[in-house]
């Protein structure tokens, strides 16, 4: 195992927690955590939605004060008071959601805060130029220094924001749900990249629930489970079930079970839909699509190929430039989102946030978002919150929604829980067709067995499922049947038993069936 | 022990609740006030006694106190509403004098008995200031114009629309730089109130119609569907066109609405206390202050009328200062100031903040 893990420096602890408590009121986020890393380790922090990781490492970044607890960097004894001392000793973060400004040049987003500077204080942009295409030659982050922020893809972000914590002098590196928003390419290139930068000496801390990536990238892995630590164990000597049944607490599985398909009546049918989008191109172009009863069909394919389009014309968000959508054979096309609603059609969104709540609403008022005009909830214009709030009660209670109290704001919830509030909502309709888009993005594994668990349910009581997803497993472990989109066309449809992903792969980088 | 627990109270209430940094900046801007008046050559305890006087030694001037606070009750009511439905609604200048000028031009051209004639023109200003203020809702829905752009411009519209409507012959009071009065059927005052106060005292029913509309518009926001539809709108348009509400409609709404507020102070002040409209230079700023008692009320609807009543007692009470050479101008300094801490309370909550987490560390080490 040593032959492995040659680039850690076992003599050198960058990185020591110990004993940390943070509690916010009466919530004890972490509850007497330790953490040891290494120099030049990959170091994975795994823990379902709120168990605390992200808590952990704001502390170790100073956006947190902890509770009690003691911080050593290097060795030296730190009182981490704001984020400019955490970054004084070596550590960067690197957040979920970039902090950069989108009409500034990549060079220029680099240096904010710290720019190379001429006679008169004059910023020297040459220099900052030059010094990121050394430093981006140096890790092998690739960038175009002189690009803007707007112009370049997500995966070019993040590698922006790492190139902005070692510009600062980064020596620990913490990377916070990094492959969230990536596409599998880019979490590959990420991996390599991981993996150079700690051969170079630097440590890195990511934090994550998916095991994949932990197998492929993590040295060491600590688990936290509701604020607890609950082991920190060595990734090459451990597996996949046995990560995810210690993160969740119990067995997991992976596999979705489902008895055999018994598809019937077409529910949704998609025909020469054509699409624009923000900008007015053409993005879905000319696409067949047929979902029926008691099937899940699942559309696969690379971000960006007509995918959102697709789902906001058929649910009237946006508009339909030609082309017909029927749902049970009535001509929905170009009606409001209500109608179509009433037709029978649920979606849970692919944005959450956007779209799937209100976030300033309590969740009680999110539960109704579709049904407040609707007995019992309201008589008349009356709202009848006593029915609401009952109704919310019973869901959060089916649907496991944690903390179980209906009159918090959307906001307050974690990513995770503001998912499980929009499938409860969505599932509870019992549509005729539910669209299901990205609907695990962000989850862990208990939260995602339990999204699958959703949609087929809805298959079994002979609804049809549109789920569409990035995450090939999540549709070849889920759908009864596959049409791959490229280029805002279906290239081709398979049965998901038949396949696998190398056919799916080709199809959706263009070689058709 | 007790001691302690009160004190921790008290810094939690601080630390906590809107109400009690409110109260903080109000007296903060008491004392700003102070250091003004003192720099000025005045005692600022006998200037300050002296405006409580003027608010409350005097039934009289607990009336007048009430009357100025009106109409702020209403325009605040009218920012507060549109703000929780997240617009910005500037136009409540323009939608009061629009207001004041619907309802004079009812009550003079119309002959009605009370009964009906009251109603007629309260209503008819409401309304045409409902339509006003749709004008920008629509513009804004519509072609994207911002609800500030849209309700500035449409404020002086409304000032040169009205002074236009009273230099018609048929309106104008010959002599004057104002239209007729209203008839008597059209008015609101309280006379048999009148007869202890002294008949220049305009008491008025005005305060109780805007307590009703303040509850109205409460009930209308917090429980019904509308209500819900337009938070949900202002909150987050995306998800609320997901879950099938109209937007664009429902922003000509809640225009129109925060609108008919605005008119319904304008009218309520023709009818209870000037009877007539005048020939504007500028704008009066009935509706500019209501965007400060929004403010000051937290936007809440019941915020709104603590807040209007202080600023009415500020503006009646503190013009008795001049008695001893103060000038009114202090008033707006203390206002101003009010304003200021309430917006920058959060450096009240940093401080308290900051405060906590020193003893906090003591307590460990």
């Amino acid at each position: 195992m040593d032959a492995i893990k040659e680039h850690i420096d076992f003599q050198t602890v960058v990185v020591e927690m110990k004993n940390i408590v943070k509690k916010f009121g009466d919530f004890t986020a972490n509850d007497h955590i330790d953490l040891k890393v290494h120099k030049g380790e990959i170091h994975a922090l795994l823990g379902e939605n709120g168990a605390g990781k992200s808590t952990l490492m704001n502390i170790l970044y100073g956006l947190y004060m902890p509770t009690s607890g003691e911080i050593y960097i290097q060795g030296q004894k730190v009182d981490v008071k704001n984020p400019n001392v955490a970054i004084a000793h070596g550590i960067g973060m690197v957040h979920q959601h970039f902090m950069l400004v989108k009409p500034f040049t990549v060079a220029e987003n680099i240096v904010l805060g710290m720019e190379p500077t001429g006679a008169f204080n004059k910023l020297n942009i040459k220099k900052a130029i030059e010094d990121v295409r050394a430093l981006s030659e140096q890790y092998g982050l690739h960038v175009d220094p002189e690009a803007k922020i707007e112009d370049i893809s997500v995966g070019m972000q993040q590698r922006v924001e790492i190139l902005k914590a070692l510009y600062r002098g980064a020596e620990i590196l913490i990377l916070d749900e990094p492959t969230a928003v990536l596409t599998p390419q880019e979490i590959r290139e990420l991996i390599v990249i991981m993996k150079n930068l700690t051969s170079q000496g630097k440590s890195i801390i990511i934090i994550t629930h998916k095991l994949k990536e932990i197998k492929a990238c993590a040295d060491y892995c600590t688990i936290i489970r509701r604020g607890k630590r609950i082991d920190t164990v060595d990734v090459s000597q451990t597996d996949e079930n046995q990560l995810a049944s210690m993160m969740v607490g119990r067995e997991v599985s992976f596999a979705v079970e489902k008895g055999p398909v018994k598809p019937s009546d077409i529910v949704l049918k998609v025909e020469g839909l054509v699409v624009e989008d923000n900008r007015g191109y053409e993005v879905v172009k000319g696409l067949n699509l047929e979902v029926r009863a008691g099937e899940i069909v699942g559309i696969a394919g690379v971000d960006g190929n007509g995918q959102t389009e697709l789902i906001e014309a058929i649910t009237g968000l946006r508009k339909v430039k030609s082309g017909k959508v029927w749902i049970n054979g009535v001509d929905i096309t170009n009606r409001t989102p209500r109608e179509i609603f009433e037709a029978g059609v649920s979606n849970i969104p692919e944005d959450r946030q956007k779209h799937g709540l209100v976030l300033d609403f309590t969740v009680a008022e999110n539960m109704v978002l579709e049904n407040y005009r609707k007995e019992p909830f309201s008589k008349g214009i009356r709202l009848n919150y006593d029915k609401i709030r009952s109704f919310a009660e019973e869901l959060m209670e089916k649907f496991d929604v944690r903390p179980r109290n209906k009159e918090l704001k959307a906001r307050a919830l974690s990513g995770g829980n503001q998912q499980k509030v929009i499938i409860a909502r969505e599932v509870t309709n019992d549509p005729d067709l539910l669209i299901a888009a990205q609907p695990t993005r962000g989850l862990d594994v208990g939260a995602i067995e339990f999204v699958h668990r959703a949609l087929v349910d809805q298959r079994d009581r002979n609804k049809a499922v549109l789920l569409v997803s990035f995450e090939l497993d999540e549709i070849m472990n889920v759908s009864d049947r596959i049409s791959v989109i490229y280029e805002g066309k279906i290239v081709g449809t398979v049965n998901a038993k038949e396949t696998d992903e190398n056919e799916l792969g080709l199809m959706m980088a263009g070689g058709g069936r | 022990m007790e001691a302690k627990t009160m004190k921790e109270r008290i810094k939690n209430l601080f630390l906590n609740e809107t109400l009690a940094l409110t109260i903080l900046s109000i007296i903060m801007g008491l004392l700003v006030g102070a250091v003004v008046i003192y720099i000025s050559g005045y005692r600022p305890l006998e200037a300050y006694r002296l405006m409580l006087d003027g608010i409350f030694s005097r039934p009289k001037y607990l009336a007048w106190t009430v009357i100025r606070s009106t109409p702020l009750i209403l325009t605040g009511l009218s920012v507060a509403f549109a703000f929780r439905t997240g617009l910005f609604n500037i136009g409540v200048e323009g939608q009061f004098i629009i207001g004041a000028l619907a309802a004079t031009l009812l009550g003079y051209f119309l002959k009605l008995p009370a009964i009906l004639h009251v109603p007629v023109v309260f209503f008819g200003g409401a309304i045409a200031a409902g339509l006003w203020g749709a004008i920008a809702g629509f513009l804004k829905s519509k072609f994207g114009v911002h609800e500030v752009i849209a309700t500035i411009m449409l404020n002086w519209m409304a000032l040169y629309l009205s002074n236009f409507a009273v230099e018609q012959e048929a309106f104008k009071r010959k002599g004057t730089e104002s239209s007729h009065d209203i008839h008597e059927t059209a008015k609101i005052g309280m006379d048999w109130l009148k007869e202890s106060l002294g008949a220049a005292t305009k008491v008025n029913w005005g305060i109780v119609i805007a307590i009703i509309m303040t509850a109205l518009i409460a009930y209308l926001l917090f429980k019904t569907t509308v209500g819900y539809e337009l938070r949900a709108v202002g909150f987050n348009k995306d998800a609320a066109q997901y879950g099938g509400i109209n937007v664009k409609r429902s922003i000509v709404l809640s225009m129109a609405i925060a609108g008919a507020l605005g008119g319904a102070a304008g009218a309520l002040h023709v009818m209870g206390v000037s009877y007539h409209v005048s020939i504007l230079a500028a704008m009066e700023g009935y509706g500019f202050n209501g965007i400060a008692v929004s403010l000051i009320g937290n936007n809440t609807p019941f915020g709104v009328i603590l807040s209007a009543l202080l600023f009415g007692g500020l503006t009646y009470g503190g013009s008795k200062m001049q008695l001893i050479g103060v000038p009114t101008e202090v008033i707006n300094i203390v206002i101003g100031s009010i304003i200021f801490f309430i917006a920058t309370n959060r450096i009240f909550r940093y401080v308290l903040k900051c405060l906590d987490r020193k003893k906090l560390q003591k307590g460990v080490q």
